[in-house]
């Protein structure tokens, strides 16, 4: 780890305070990034950590506080003043443009010119050497979204550093990469580190904030608790920093959601049938059977068909091969509405997208599906709503605890469970949670981990989808195994059965995705 | 300005509040007039039919106010629909043709019938543009731009190519009668607006038109039947664009169908806008909506009053409808720091400052 605490710092924010409508999000927090260094911002979800990104980056502004940057007082009215202080953001989700090519997204604003023409060969030359700074060695002239995840994120970052970015933030840049993947991001973070540029670095994954962090800054609700050397910071402290309880408590939370074998009852008659279910260029036919009481895991990389056949299941995509049949009935066509009404729900991968009215309430987003349920003529009476509401925002402990906030103003941890309560609101009978935890810090997981094991043992059939194979191992009964967009195993889980069980089933027959060009 | 500090939080909760800014428009749009033209506040009992320059205002808003409460519903499901003033057109020809062929032109069953004709051919438009939109996917945009194109040929077919003028005094009295002393169209116009706003805030209807709006997929995957409720907002859209014909068209009984509702349909987004809604659909205000179309009605009445050249007419008329959405612009309000520096309230009369140099 680099010694750079003599140096000056680059940015120094201080008292920073932003007020939203009915909440302090942020409440007199420092901030101090140094130069050559890697700083990680720490807290739970809806802690501040976004806010705060977003009034260095000046997205928001800020109510109360200065910012400096390298001794200069700045007020950023907008993120293009804020770039040209040299802050780049590099967010979770890449926001570059997937139709243009690598070069053209590099190089955005500062292609090579010539009078009033831009000189192509010479911005991809100049697009090509950047990206071998990171190591990237791509033909510029590709199409953006013909590669993966991981590469864009790195051109992502290649195009912060045109700008020459003094300060470069990364908000949860590896929450979609695999593990190879990650190692690489990091090797580029180093250099850039190396290079004199600050870090600012957002995840909620421990083991990688100890791997690459310098230094950390805590925050719990909108407030600054702490700043720390990593290294002088042990887990459980941050934990407890965090969480704001002991580090005990939450490892009580967390043993509570134990993998639990299930014995094997023949007789029992299974809820969900599918036989020989596909669908052309999405999933290969999948045998498979859902019983109640059961936590089933899909367990398989990113693309493996997980997302796939979890849509086939609930009718958000029509299947073009085998059957389908709920508690003995087949169904002909399944669809959303058809689904949710016998009872099948299902909690898509893509918050944002697939999940969030972002312009509605909380409580809105709540009455989404027992709404469409009932049909738009018979509105729930406000009575009966206001009572689902309170007990299912109770129930998930939904923060702030209001329900007629905007959806958008909450944190994703937060979004995520109003969606579980839209969800658990239609009395499902089966649930089908496709990357629930994704994004979420370790308190929120635990609690929803905690519900999954709740919601089983009150006999509701559950399937598990998560990118992260410990946490289905740990809930799940039953795993089954997909690759390439097939299904290849099923097994009951047990005490024998570990990641690298699961991992050798994976890598039995194929050789791994191959980095880099396509 | 001073004041302390639950003054200044008031008035920052009513500036903030989305119909403070048409509200404030309309008002000292009034005033204008009121100014160079005295007279123009009163309101006048005559023969126990309400008269005045107010009452004709909100006379002639009522076909706006049609379109618009229609259009704000397809634009809150994120479409848009330019086939409405070609619609009043088939709705007017359709029924004063009905009204020609008649026996009895002058029986209230007639006009009646006349009526019902008009709005179905306006609801079997509105369902076509429905399936386009919902059934086919085909955008908003271009399927609503069908109609726009091919409907004055529509109802000129069924006019014979001729300006229909035709006699029916029970028909006429929608454009032109009265109800109790108030202007019929007026009345129309209330009771439609009652209804709209019972069917979408009673039911859940405009909950789930919004959801449609902001995020199709996730309502979609809610269980929300987005195509079904699509559809019904395109009739519904057509059964009042169809409506504004026959109000319109009835006090001359003359169905000129290459010339009715012109432009209409800019007209009712403009209402829309003015009141509020985003054109990116979600979230809708239908009273914004209505303060809209009586801006726009009383729009056409300042020209007059402010002696305008007729050159310079749709310049003004331009210039105030952008004062009003720069006024309401919530970037705006942030750079003038109305948004969270409670210190400057902000000038509440910039909107009228054209009307002030125009007067």
């Amino acid at each position: 780890m680099s010694q750079t605490s003599a140096s000056a710092p680059v940015v120094e924010m201080r008292g920073i305070t932003i007020e939203f409508p009915g909440v302090r999000a942020l409440d007199g927090v420092d901030l101090t990034l140094r130069p050559g260094e890697v700083h990680a911002l720490m807290g739970e979800n809806g802690a501040g950590k976004s806010t705060m990104i977003k009034a260095l980056t000046g997205v928001y502004q800020i109510d109360a506080g200065t910012i400096r940057v390298d001794g200069a007082e700045h007020r950023f009215h907008g993120t293009a003043q804020a770039q040209v202080a040299g802050i780049s953001t590099v967010y979770q989700e890449v926001n570059l443009c997937a139709n243009l090519s690598v070069a053209e997204n590099v190089m955005l604003g500062h292609e090579v010119r010539v009078g009033p023409f831009i000189n192509w060969p010479a911005t991809r030359r100049k697009a090509r050497e950047h990206l071998a700074l990171l190591n990237l060695d791509i033909d510029p002239s590709s199409q953006l979204g013909s590669h993966s995840i991981a590469v864009q994120q790195l051109c992502s970052i290649a195009r912060a550093m045109v700008v020459q970015a003094k300060v470069l933030i990364l908000d949860e840049p590896t929450s979609s990469l695999d593990k190879a993947e990650v190692a690489e991001l990091f090797t580029v973070i180093r250099s850039l580190r190396d290079q004199g540029v600050a870090i600012l670095f957002v995840s909620h994954f421990l083991e990688q904030v100890y791997e690459i962090s310098d230094r950390m800054t805590i925050l719990r609700n909108g407030k600054f608790v702490g700043e720390h050397l990593t290294r002088e910071l042990p887990r459980l402290e941050l934990i407890s920093q965090m969480l704001g309880r002991a580090g005990d408590e939450l490892a009580a939370i967390e043993a509570g959601a134990q993998r639990v074998a299930r014995e094997d009852d023949e007789s029992r008659t299974p809820l969900m049938t599918a036989l020989g279910l596909g669908r052309n260029g999405s999933i290969e036919p999948v045998d498979l059977e859902l019983f109640a009481g059961e936590i089933v895991g899909f367990a398989g990389l990113l693309g493996s068909g997980r997302t796939e056949l979890a849509r086939l299941l609930y009718g958000a995509d029509k299947s073009d091969s085998g059957t389908l049949s709920y508690a003995g009935e087949p169904i002909r066509s399944a669809a959303p509405l058809a689904s949710l009404k016998s009872g099948v729900a299902y909690s898509t991968e893509d918050r944002k997208k697939e999940g969030i009215i972002a312009d509605l309430t909380v409580r809105e987003n709540i009455a989404l599906a027992i709404q469409a349920n009932r049909g738009a003529w018979r509105r729930i009476p406000a009575k009966e709503l206001d009572e689902v509401v309170a007990r299912y925002m109770t129930a998930l402990n939904v923060q702030p605890p209001n329900p007629n906030m905007l959806i958008r103003n909450l944190s994703g941890g937060n979004q995520q469970k109003v969606l579980l309560a839209r969800w658990l609101a239609t009395s499902p009978k089966l649930m089908i949670l496709d990357e629930p935890t994704r994004g979420i810090d370790i308190g929120a997981k635990a609690e929803i981990q905690r519900l999954v094991v709740e919601l089983a043992a009150q006999g509701l059939s559950v399937v598990f989808i998560s990118s992260e194979l410990e946490e289905v191992l740990r809930l799940s009964h039953r795993l089954v195994v997909l690759r390439d967009r097939q299904k290849i195993d099923e097994l009951a889980n047990g005490p024998e059965v570990t990641s690298s069980t699961v991992l050798e089933i994976i890598a039995a027959s194929t050789t791994e995705h191959e980095e880099g060009a396509a | 300005m001073s004041g302390d500090g639950t003054a200044t939080s008031w008035i920052r909760t009513v500036s903030r509040h989305h119909l403070f800014w048409p509200v404030v428009a309309l008002v000292a749009l009034w005033i204008a007039c009121g100014i160079v033209s005295p007279g123009f506040l009163d309101i006048k009992l005559v023969d126990g039919h309400l008269f005045g320059q107010l009452v004709d205002i909100a006379r002639n808003s009522v076909t706006y106010m049609l379109l618009a409460l229609g259009m704000c519903l397809v634009i809150a499901t994120g479409g848009i629909d330019l086939s409405v003033g070609a619609v009043m057109a088939i709705a007017l020809s359709v029924s004063l043709t009905y009204i020609d062929g008649a026996a009895n032109g002058e029986s209230v069953s007639t006009a009646l019938t006349a009526i019902a004709l008009g709005l179905a051919a306006a609801a079997v438009v509105g369902a076509f543009n429905g399936f386009l939109v919902a059934g086919l996917g085909i955008q908003p945009f271009i399927a609503t731009m069908i109609i726009l194109v091919a409907g004055r040929g529509i109802a000129l077919a069924f006019t014979g190519g001729q300006i229909t003028t035709t006699h029916s005094a029970p028909f006429k009295s929608i454009g032109s009668g009265f109800v109790l002393g108030i202007p019929t169209p007026l009345v129309i116009g209330g009771v439609v607006f009652t209804l709209v706003a019972l069917l979408v805030r009673r039911t859940a209807l405009g909950m789930l038109l919004e959801s449609i709006g902001i995020n199709r997929t996730a309502s979609q995957m809610a269980g929300v039947r987005s195509r079904n409720i699509t559809w019904l907002v395109y009739v519904l859209c057509g059964l009042l664009a169809g409506l504004a014909g026959l109000v319109y068209g009835a006090p001359t009984m003359a169905a000129d169908a290459n010339n009715i509702g012109q432009l209409m349909e800019l007209n009712a987004i403009m209402a829309v806008v003015i009141g509020g809604t985003k054109l990116d659909g979600g979230k809708f205000s239908l009273a914004g909506t209505i303060v809209g179309a009586l801006i726009l009605t009383t729009l056409d009445r300042a020209v007059i009053i402010f002696h305008l050249p007729s050159e310079s007419k749709d310049l003004f008329k331009a210039i105030v409808v952008i004062a009003i959405c720069i006024a309401g612009s919530e970037r705006l309000r942030g750079q003038l720091g109305l948004r969270r520096v409670p210190q400057v309230p902000g000038p509440p009369t910039s909107p009228n400052k054209p009307v002030e140099v125009a007067a």
